[in-house]
């Protein structure tokens, strides 16, 4: 037998182990009681609520996670039963649904970063932008050297290959052998903004 | 103690305009709302000229010449898909968020105590302006109302750099700073509210704050209580993440000319019910009560002014658009005086209702059928399908010359394949 029953008196008073846990109430922690004033009572309460909706918060959510945004966070639709059967033999295909192939999902990075363009002229056919062709610019991504950029030079939208100068500043190369296109050098008067990332294009032929 | 937050959009249709079109950077330019008639966003250069929120456009015409002020019909198309992505780039900097307005969003940031919560401020910024090209202030405050004022503080003051923390400012200097700001800029006091704070000697927001809400209450509202506690820190309004369906649907336009005739104006109000009824099954309610209501212009001087509506009780609540714009039709004969220029027309839907588990009348002949449910989700569907319009009622009218004007609305970058953005060969 225990110690503890052993030396429990007979009459009455407190028995160990009895009751709830400690900090297995609402909080999660050991509580107290407290005077109030009446006059303050609502506002205590009030805190209370805050209090234990701020922890439950915690609890549910890893707070590290959300301070940098995950970069995909997409929503998969997938299919749980292509088909029902309430008796008798499953489709044999049911262990292999699969999400349908989406365009969306291989030219688009982040939705809410993502504008199309629509390509006029013949400046960067070498790398397969023809007239009419819509391309894909993602605003979240970073321009490097060597990217395609779509560029704001003095107010106009461009799609050119993004390049430096010798002295450093910005230039923006064409993509066309013929030569009828030059480079375009940035230079101090003019107003020049890298306006987003051309990450991809599509087109239809019919 | 809360955090929370309240982050806007500067000059939000101005902004929208110039991330399409780069040449309006710096320029003084303003969108004017329906039908060209006001001015309800203007750039920084237009409100440096003091234009007011709302201005008439005739009235600025002179002004615009001399100071080549440039005017955009609203494209609502083009705001709405940029707010989309806003209110979902900011999703993602904490659980709780309340989508406001088109151009403002609560987030509640209690459960980011140990983060530095300005510099978090500042990465929402950033990111929002590099990811959408639209600039933006947050504001965080202990209350939704203590977030809008630092929000205007974040928006006014060069020195916050875009963000303003009252959390983490001493209560000296916040006191000091609501003396500077007037009484009209917190959260729900309108223009006839300030005139009789300022009656009573209330001119600044600090005045309001260290008034007795008791007192405040008998003379005003509950509402103007809960305004003087969450100015004091006490949260009396709670961030609502899930929208209630709303209680009414409005919809309303101004004419491009004024109209005169019975018929113009009835194949208006059939319109405008139509798209109400539409909304209205979106939301799976239905409407008690029709209000209708016809006016002239406000604006002009030699001509009389007339504004009149009706409210009209449904005999059993309904969705269905044929009954709904009978109803209409009924009450524009009622208001309807010849030989007037008519410059706005419109319907509002009220006592709205669940359609599940509706109340019908017993002797009523005029409850929904089953067959006017299915007619109803036939036309909603096939326009869905085919575009808006494509079935509607022949009372909607087909030419429409009294159609809204939309003089210079800019192409819908972001919603039309052939309103993309060009972009050109360039050459030096």
């Amino acid at each position: 037998m225990n110690n503890d029953i052993k030396t429990q008196s007979s009459r009455g008073g407190k028995r160990l182990n009895a009751g709830r846990k400690t900090g297995t109430g609402k909080f999660g922690e050991p509580t107290e009681v407290v005077r109030v004033p009446t006059s303050q009572k609502p506002i205590i309460v009030d805190f209370l609520a805050a209090y234990q909706h701020k922890q439950q918060l915690e609890e549910a959510i890893d707070i590290s996670s959300l301070m940098l945004p995950a970069l995909n966070h997409k929503t998969l639709n997938i299919p749980l039963f292509a088909s029902k059967v309430p008796a008798g033999f499953p489709s044999p295909a049911d262990d292999h649904v699969e999400k349908r192939l989406d365009p969306n999902e291989f030219l688009i990075d982040q939705a809410d970063a993502t504008f199309f363009v629509t390509i006029q002229g013949e400046s960067m056919i070498d790398v397969g932008l023809m007239p009419g062709d819509k391309a894909v610019v993602d605003r979240s991504k970073m321009p490097s050297i060597g990217d395609i950029v779509l560029a704001v030079v003095d107010g106009d939208f461009t799609i050119k290959v993004l390049n430096r100068g010798k002295d450093g500043s910005p230039r923006l190369l064409p993509a066309n052998a013929s030569g009828k296109y030059q480079p375009i050098e940035i230079k101090e008067n003019m107003t020049f903004e890298v306006w987003g990332v051309v990450t991809g294009s599509f087109r239809r032929f019919k | 103690m809360r955090n929370i937050a309240l982050i806007d959009v500067n000059n939000f249709y101005v902004s929208c305009e110039r991330v399409f079109n780069p040449k309006l950077l710096n320029k003084p330019i303003v969108v004017l709302s329906n039908n060209d008639g006001c001015a309800v966003a203007r750039s920084d250069e237009v409100k440096a000229l003091g234009v007011a929120m709302g201005a008439p456009w005739f009235k600025l015409k002179d002004l615009a010449k001399q100071h080549n002020i440039l005017a955009y019909s609203s494209n609502y198309a083009l705001y709405a898909d940029m707010s989309n992505r806003v209110m979902s780039i900011l999703k993602h900097y904490s659980p709780d968020q309340e989508v406001y307005s088109i151009d403002e969003s609560f987030l509640d940031l209690t459960a980011f105590k140990s983060k530095d919560l300005v510099a978090y401020g500042q990465q929402m910024r950033q990111r929002i302006n590099q990811w959408t090209g639209l600039p933006v202030c947050v504001g965080i405050g202990s209350t939704k109302t203590l977030s809008k004022l630092a929000n205007h503080c974040a928006k006014k003051r060069p020195d916050f750099n875009g963000v303003c923390n009252l959390n983490s400012m001493a209560p000296e200097t916040i006191n000091q700073m609501f003396t500077e700001i007037d009484v009209g800029e917190v959260w729900g006091v309108g223009r006839k509210l300030v005139l009789k704070l300022n009656a009573l000697g209330i001119n600044t927001v600090l005045d309001l704050k260290r008034a007795n809400p008791e007192r405040l209450r008998q003379q005003f509202s509950v509402v103007m209580e809960k305004t003087i506690r969450e100015l004091n820190g006490i949260v009396c309004i709670e961030l609502e993440e899930i929208t209630p369906p709303k209680q009414q649907i409005m919809s309303s336009r101004s004419f491009g000319y004024s109209v005169t005739d019975y018929n113009s104006l009835a194949q208006s109000i059939t319109l405008y019910m139509s798209r109400a009824a539409e909304k209205l099954r979106r939301q799976q309610s239905y409407a008690g009560s029709v209000y209708i209501f016809i006016r002239t212009s406000p604006f002009k001087e030699n001509e009389r002014f007339y504004s009149n509506g009706r409210t009209i009780s449904m005999p059993s609540p309904t969705d269905d658009t044929r009954k709904l714009v009978n109803v209409a039709l009924w009450g524009l004969k009622q208001i309807y005086v010849p030989n007037l220029g008519y410059a706005k027309a419109g319907v509002m839907l009220g006592e709205l209702v669940a359609a599940q588990g509706i109340q019908t009348d017993l002797f009523s002949t005029q409850k929904n059928t089953p067959k006017s449910d299915r007619l109803m989700a036939m036309l909603d569907s096939i326009n869905k399908k085919m575009g808006k319009e494509s079935i509607k009622l022949a009372s909607e009218g087909f030419s429409r010359p009294w159609k809204m004007k939309q003089g210079n609305k800019s192409p819908c970058y972001t919603t039309n394949w052939d309103d993309n953005i060009q972009a050109l060969d360039l050459e030096q």
